[in-house]
């Protein structure tokens, strides 16, 4: 037998709560306590709200670029859901709803995309790390965050959170290659949106999956159906429960879809089907939700307009809290710099120079 | 100004689109790929229409990877392609930065000239846009301290067309830099044909005779406003290659006027401003009637985009140094 298998193998695809509607009772058994539903519905709900009144306030000039997260809200609030506080959350910039449920307060958020730093600030006590611009740089922050858990003997975890995209850059497999190979407490959650701005996944790789990535590095594989929050939450908790033993990692591929633009600088228009958009409309996350639990009588009409009239008044309250910060000191960019700020910068920060003429008026003398 | 028959009044972002087209027409061997470059013609449009007309094969959305972007084009530029690939943003060039400076940078040499890499790396570059976080930095000085690059920023239409093409027909690799500040600021008549401009070739935007303003990119702008403002007699010298640096330009300029100003929108230390202070003190040495004054960025972070134009050199800045410069 000169040839034989070396190796095999097969990626589940995980889906509870399908499109249609239909609850798979023997896996969704217990992942969601039902009386934690309502407060989820109402987090959802708000988060929507904000996102969508975000976009408005970069249209009108109150706001710079923006990539809304509508559409995708559902993996990282399974992964909020499957964590303790202790644990991390590591993500990119579709991660709107896990960061705020894990304690991140969404004026951070909004912040943010107003040009300002001081919305990365993170509360102690929120194990977040501020969105990663660059794409794909993250995850390996996320494989140090989880070895010094480790090396601490903790019991905490990271989540971290990329794109389709992201999984092509040299760093992402890097992070995936450490957190294997050294067993670390990471679980690894790529938002396949089918897009990287204009790019469909498909150049990205020319596998059926991208669960399939984690295979080479060792680690666990399981592709999920990313608007259902059942099916993202389930395949979450397993995987911290994986990690949190001592296991190691995992992969999870989450199959949703960007809604909207990339960013606020973005026209999908420009390469994307209609006919595709209007497909995923119909996959919406939050309705297949509500619809659910309409059905089961966890959730009713008169709930629903009060989470709305209350997530309007709340979403009004952050933009406020947001645009009513004073403005940043002049100098602030200085603040942050090192410990302690050499001289030479401090001469920069007092004079608001870097001319030698400027920094040293005697000289003019 | 009036517009030829045979010219376009274009911005500059069209510019660089009028270079690919027009050189792409001209030369097979010329391919485009990277980050939405294709359908959606970039992110800045600077590729706009080009998929198009030239199709997927030579204006290639690649996967999202800025080491493979470059390293990929180092070997088809290594045979016989002529590459020209496109990095986002300058923000995003850390990854690509191994295979630029430990690689394309230096083929030639330690290949005894066996092989060459010619290839344009195209980057948008600089601050003043309300982008995002890694949006806004301004590392020339980064690649211009790596030998074997050559590093072009234009600040015109018409200088980005025939810059761009010149650094497509290079020997040997180019990593251009496209104010993004000024992508639409203005325009100008540029020939619908295909020229060339020296790489290494700086311009003299404004003759004077009392102080030498020396700038590139969206800085050309900025300190082009500030000479305005001034009584003196002030000769602003737009660099438009960074390097190899027109040396002769310059110190023929100093040696003219005794006073010399440099703006940059990158960090004060070790920047090009603090080569080109070096270059001008000792060879005009006994020209000089007042130190060489930078006006730089400051040695921070970038800060978002709410900070940025206190960051950022603007006309007040330059105005000071200039009249430090003149009192002195």
């Amino acid at each position: 037998m000169p040839i034989t298998t070396a190796y095999e193998t097969r990626i589940d695809h995980v889906s509870i709560l399908d499109e249609d509607g239909v609850f798979d009772e023997t896996l969704g058994q217990g992942v969601i306590p039902e009386d934690q539903l309502s407060a989820i519905m109402e987090h959802l709900v708000f988060c929507r709200q904000l996102d969508e009144t975000a976009f408005k306030l970069q249209r009108s000039g109150r706001m710079g670029t923006y990539p809304q997260n509508t559409g995708q809200e559902m993996p990282s609030l399974a992964a909020a859901l499957a964590i303790d506080k202790a644990d991390w959350l590591v993500t990119c910039y579709r991660e709107n709803t896990g960061l705020f449920w894990h304690g991140l307060p969404p004026e951070c958020i909004l912040l943010h995309w107003m040009g300002d730093e001081r919305g990365n600030h993170i509360p102690a006590g929120v194990n977040a790390t501020p969105i990663a611009i660059p794409i794909g740089t993250q995850m390996l922050h996320a494989a140090g965050l989880a070895w010094a858990e480790k090396a601490k003997k903790t019991g905490a975890i990271a989540v971290t959170f990329f794109g389709d995209g992201a999984t092509s850059e040299g760093d992402f497999h890097e992070a995936a290659n450490f957190a294997a190979s050294l067993k670390l407490p990471v679980v690894f959650c790529c938002q396949n949106n089918g897009w990287a701005i204009s790019v469909p996944s498909s150049v990205q790789s020319a596998g059926e999956t991208f669960a399939q990535r984690g295979i080479s590095y060792g680690m666990p594989c399981v592709r999920a159906d990313g608007n259902d929050l059942f099916a993202m939450t389930k395949v979450m908790k397993d995987a911290v429960a994986r990690a949190r033993a001592g296991e190691g990692p995992t992969f999870i591929e989450a199959v949703t879809y960007r809604l909207r633009d990339h960013t606020t600088a973005d026209d999908a228009r420009r390469y994307r089907d209609a006919g595709e958009l209007e497909a995923w409309e119909a996959r919406d996350p939050l309705p297949r939700l509500q619809r659910w639990m309409e059905a089961k009588g966890l959730w009713d009409k008169s709930q629903h307009e009060k989470a709305l009239k209350s997530g309007e008044k709340r979403v009004a309250e952050i933009i406020s809290n947001a645009e009513g910060i004073a403005a940043p000191n002049r100098s602030e960019f200085f603040d942050h710099m090192y410990a302690d700020l050499p001289a030479s910068l401090k001469r920069q920060r007092d004079s608001k120079r870097t001319t030698s003429l400027g920094q040293f008026p005697e000289d003019l003398a | 100004m009036t517009t030829a028959a045979n010219e376009t009044e274009m911005t500059l972002v069209q510019a660089v689109t009028d270079a690919l087209a027009c050189e792409m027409r001209l030369d097979d061997r010329v391919i485009i790929l990277g980050e939405d470059v294709g359908i959606n013609g970039g992110v800045f449009r600077a590729t706009e229409g080009l998929q198009a007309e030239f199709g997927a094969d030579r204006v290639v959305d690649s996967p999202l990877a800025e080491s493979g972007i470059i390293g990929s084009s180092i070997g088809l530029a290594m045979n016989g392609m002529r590459p020209v690939p496109e990095l986002q943003f300058e923000g995003f060039m850390g990854p690509a930065y191994d295979q630029l400076c430990s690689h394309a940078a230096r083929f030639r040499t330690r290949t005894r000239g066996r092989f060459s890499v010619p290839m344009t790396v195209r980057v948008p570059h600089g601050g003043g846009i309300h982008a995002p976080e890694l949006h806004s930095d301004a590392p020339e000085a980064i690649y211009a301290h790596q030998p074997g690059l050559k590093v072009v920023m234009p600040a015109t239409p018409y200088d980005a067309k025939g810059l761009l093409i010149a650094s497509i027909r290079d020997p040997d690799p180019v990593i251009f830099f496209e104010p993004k500040r000024i992508y639409r600021a203005f325009r100008e008549p540029v020939p619908n044909e295909a020229y060339t401009l020296p790489i290494g070739k700086a311009r003299v935007v404004t003759e004077g005779t009392d102080l030498t303003v020396v700038a590139w990119g969206a800085m050309v702008v900025e300190a082009a406003k500030a000479a305005e403002q001034s009584d003196a007699s002030v000769e602003l010298i737009d660099l438009r290659t960074i390097s190899p640096l027109d040396e002769d330009t310059i110190l023929a300029s100093v040696e003219k006027t005794g006073r010399c100003v440099i703006c940059q929108e990158a960090p004060l230390t070790l920047g090009l401003a603090s080569e080109i202070s070096s270059l001008v003190t000792e060879r005009c040495f006994l020209h000089l009637e007042a130190p060489v004054q930078r006006v730089a960025g400051f040695d921070t972070i970038m800060p978002y985009y709410k900070l940025e134009m206190e960051y950022l050199p603007g006309p007040d800045r330059i105005s000071a140094a200039i009249d430090e410069t003149l009192r002195y």
